[in-house]
């Protein structure tokens, strides 16, 4: 009774002091915003036993998620539902029923953002703390806690975090501490706002804790790491780098050594209109860096180690694609863009551009620590690396080279080569020998109208290794801004077995109107891995009718 | 009992309060967005806030993309072709927001350039302003007004649909009703 006497008070408090008030609640009303976004994947399946596609017992699979925010100047709040129901083939199974894996309220007070809940956060370039999410890739490691953000100065901002990471429908076992300074020298001091060299330096500390009773070994129940970066630009040149080094860390993803780990990321760019040109390297060593030493794959990860490899999305060359090696990795590419200006002789009358891109992974130097030790063993300090050395054997190359034109008002061609190197051995783990395949790809588009054009892909992928040669044709109808419609096929004809010689084909169709897009697609999937910035997860072979539906408000 | 039916009248009275006041409400939760404030860095190291996105009264188009999106890339490429007259003709400005992380935001300033594209470019390598913005899919373009609202906007892309949004830009530009 007495809750309900205290309700009625609260409403009319409320109510009284908003009828006593009647601009504010204008005021109110007016600054309040509410948005949001869906998606919905749903997949009938088949069953294909010529692709081994599975039986699903369910028959037909779901992943489902709604974001909703609300905001009202300072303030803002927010939560996403989650269903899965049952996950989509290729998903963590643990990714099961429903619930609210994510929500935060949030405030801006003087030079403060305080953020309570969920968050998602990246110190310098990722190496030691990065907390992100991709819903495709069903990866999600928001931080469950504290994050804090001050700008006590212009051009000095400072960051804490302290939380437990999302894993799945639970929470770490590990807790995460962290802090991050930048400082971004021309906007400190008014004097330099203006000069032509911009200089931004900044540092970060991340700890993570988890308690340890092993009857073995003695392992570190906190476990530090630092990073250090500068990014210099001056005119149309930029470089940036990252060094981050943590103490010793044995965990299953590393055999339990006690080696202390290292990356370093260097970025270098020179650009002025009409060209680009992009050079990077990593160097990671023992970098694994996870809430729980038992977590293996890419559960946990407290920290984010980018795959510089040229990342396609053509069907055929992204058949293989680079995978972090959080072990230990040496990776290296160079990219350039030129464009031909319009009415030059080169140019023609719309322009021509070339882009030339080279990537390469190799393993680390690694040697014993002494004769008695191999390398990698357990309780040990598992092995010494000379920092200048690089490994011999080479996990992936990547070479492309693509032309793009736009001929006439009505035709358009993009003509690209891949050469891939893919060391499977290394990167799934299968023995079997490295697959090379060379790539030609020819991207068409036509337009008949103003809003109905037709585009054709051909490609074809030739290699003597792993499932053999490829061929793919796709032709897409697009009826501008709304429709679209497309055919393809996807054809291992080169397949050493005769009778996995298998055509993937598969229909789509999409409607677009506004934020909200519906696609169908059906067909046949073929076993692969998906990859987003060196994330990867393996999707397993499917027939059936896919729905997707997206929108946003 | 009397307190309750106290409160309910009160209820109505509020409500009818704010009903009355719906036609006058051009923001919030009864009518336009504003863009969320988030801070990001521009291709030349500057830290910039996305909730100061004006242009003088004149349109404004976002246009969210990464590196390794191929109809993004093809949009920005096909509007670049007619920028130079749309900006004549409307004054609208785009800003390309990147989404790519540190494994391809290296590489987004040499890919502009590269291009000869001309459009202010944010990095967002966290996907922070993507996820204020409730973007699912790349590409995914807004058309802001004058006030830096948001009036109208898709996603996808496919040859043609620039024509739609120039379509879009016009009437902002002359201040008419978006549908």
């Amino acid at each position: 009774m007495k809750q309900r006497y205290l309700l009625v008070f609260i409403i009319l408090c409320l109510l009284s002091a908003a009828d006593l008030n009647a601009q504010g609640v204008e005021k109110f009303l007016q600054n309040s915003q509410v948005s949001g976004n869906f998606e919905f994947d749903g997949m009938y399946y088949n069953k294909d036993s010529l692709i081994g596609a599975a039986d699903v017992p369910q028959k037909a699979l779901m992943n489902t998620f709604a974001n909703i925010n609300y905001t009202n100047g300072p303030f803002s709040a927010g939560l996403r539902f989650e269903n899965y129901l049952y996950a989509l083939q290729g998903f963590d199974p643990r990714y099961k029923g429903i619930g609210v894996p994510y929500r935060y309220v949030s405030f801006e007070k003087d030079k403060f953002t305080i953020t309570l809940g969920n968050s998602y956060d990246q110190f310098g370039s990722g190496l030691i703390y990065r907390a992100w999410q991709d819903f495709s890739l069903g990866y999600d490691n928001s931080l469950d806690g504290l994050n804090v953000k001050v700008r006590p100065w212009k051009g000095i901002t400072l960051k804490g975090i302290w939380g437990l990471q999302r894993f799945y429908f639970t929470r770490s076992p590990g807790v995460i501490r962290g802090a991050d300074a930048e400082f971004s020298i021309n906007d400190m001091f008014k004097k330099l706002n203006d000069k032509s060299l911009k200089v931004t330096v900044g540092g970060s500390f991340v700890s993570k804790y988890q308690d340890a009773n092993d009857a073995v070994y003695k392992l570190p129940k906190n476990v530090g790491s630092y990073a250090a970066r500068a990014s210099i630009l001056y005119k149309n040149f930029s470089i940036n780098g990252e060094y981050a080094h943590k103490i010793n860390d044995p965990s299953a993803i590393n055999n339990r050594i006690y080696k202390p780990g290292n990356a370093t990321l260097v970025q270098m760019t020179y650009a002025k209109k009409g060209m680009g040109f992009y050079v990077a390297a990593i160097r990671t060593d023992n970098m694994s860096y996870k809430t729980d030493r038992d977590a293996i794959g890419s559960d946990l990860n407290i920290n984010y180690i980018p795959a510089i490899s040229k990342q396609t999305t053509y069907s055929l060359p992204a058949m293989y694609p680079y995978a972090t090696q959080a072990n230990g990795e040496f990776g290296f590419q160079a990219q350039s863009t030129f464009t031909f200006k319009k009415k030059s002789k080169l140019g023609g009358k719309y322009g021509t551009t070339f882009s030339l891109t080279y990537s390469q992974y190799n393993t680390i130097n690694k040697e014993q620590i002494d004769d008695a030790t191999p390398i990698d063993s357990t309780g040990t300090l598992g092995y010494a690396s000379n920092f200048f050395k690089i490994g011999k054997q080479v996990n992936y190359q990547n070479f492309n080279l693509e032309f793009s034109k736009k001929v006439s008002k009505t035709f358009k061609m993009i003509f690209s080569y891949f050469y891939i190197m893919y060391n499977a051995n290394i990167i799934e783990g299968h023995d079997i020998p490295n697959i090379c395949s060379h790539t030609g790809i020819a991207d068409l588009t036509f337009t008949i109208n103003p809003k109905n054009s037709i585009r054709t892909e051909f490609q074809y992928m030739y290699t003597t290794q792993g499932e053999g040669s490829w061929m793919y044709a796709l032709v897409e109808y697009t009826i501008a801004p709304k429709w679209f419609f497309s055919v393809c096929d996807q054809y291992n004809y080169g397949n050493p077995k005769s009778e996995k010689q298998i055509h993937y084909y598969g229909v789509s169709t999409a409607y677009s109107i506004g934020s909200t897009r519906i696609a169908l697609n059906y067909g046949r999937q073929r076993a692969g891995i998906f990859c987003v910035g060196g994330v990867c997860r393996f999707v397993p072979a499917a027939n059936g009718l896919t729905l997707t539906l997206t929108s946003s408000f | 009992m009397k307190k309750i039916l106290l409160s309910i009248s009160m209820l109505l009275m509020s409500l009818s309060l704010l009903m009355a006041q719906e036609n006058n409400q051009n923001t919030g939760i009864l009518g336009l967005k504003k863009i969320p404030a988030v801070e990001l860095k521009n291709l030349e190291g500057k830290t910039i806030n996305t909730g100061d996105t004006i242009n003088n009264g004149k349109p404004v188009i976002i246009s969210f993309w990464a590196t390794w999106c191929k109809p993004c890339v093809n949009e920005l490429t096909t509007i670049e072709d007619v920028y130079e007259d749309w900006q004549k003709e409307t004054g609208v400005k785009i800003i390309a927001v990147s989404i790519d992380d540190s494994k391809t935001s290296g590489n987004v300033k040499a890919l502009v350039n590269g291009k000869g594209w001309d459009y202010e470019v944010w990095l967002d390598v966290n996907s922070e302003f993507k996820r204020a913005m409730n973007v699912n899919l790349v590409p995914h373009t807004f058309v802001l007004n004058g006030k830096g609202e948001i009036v109208w906007q898709h996603t996808s892309f496919s040859q043609g649909s620039e024509l739609n949004l120039i379509e879009v830009v016009r009437k902002v530009a002359k201040g008419e009703k978006v549908e």
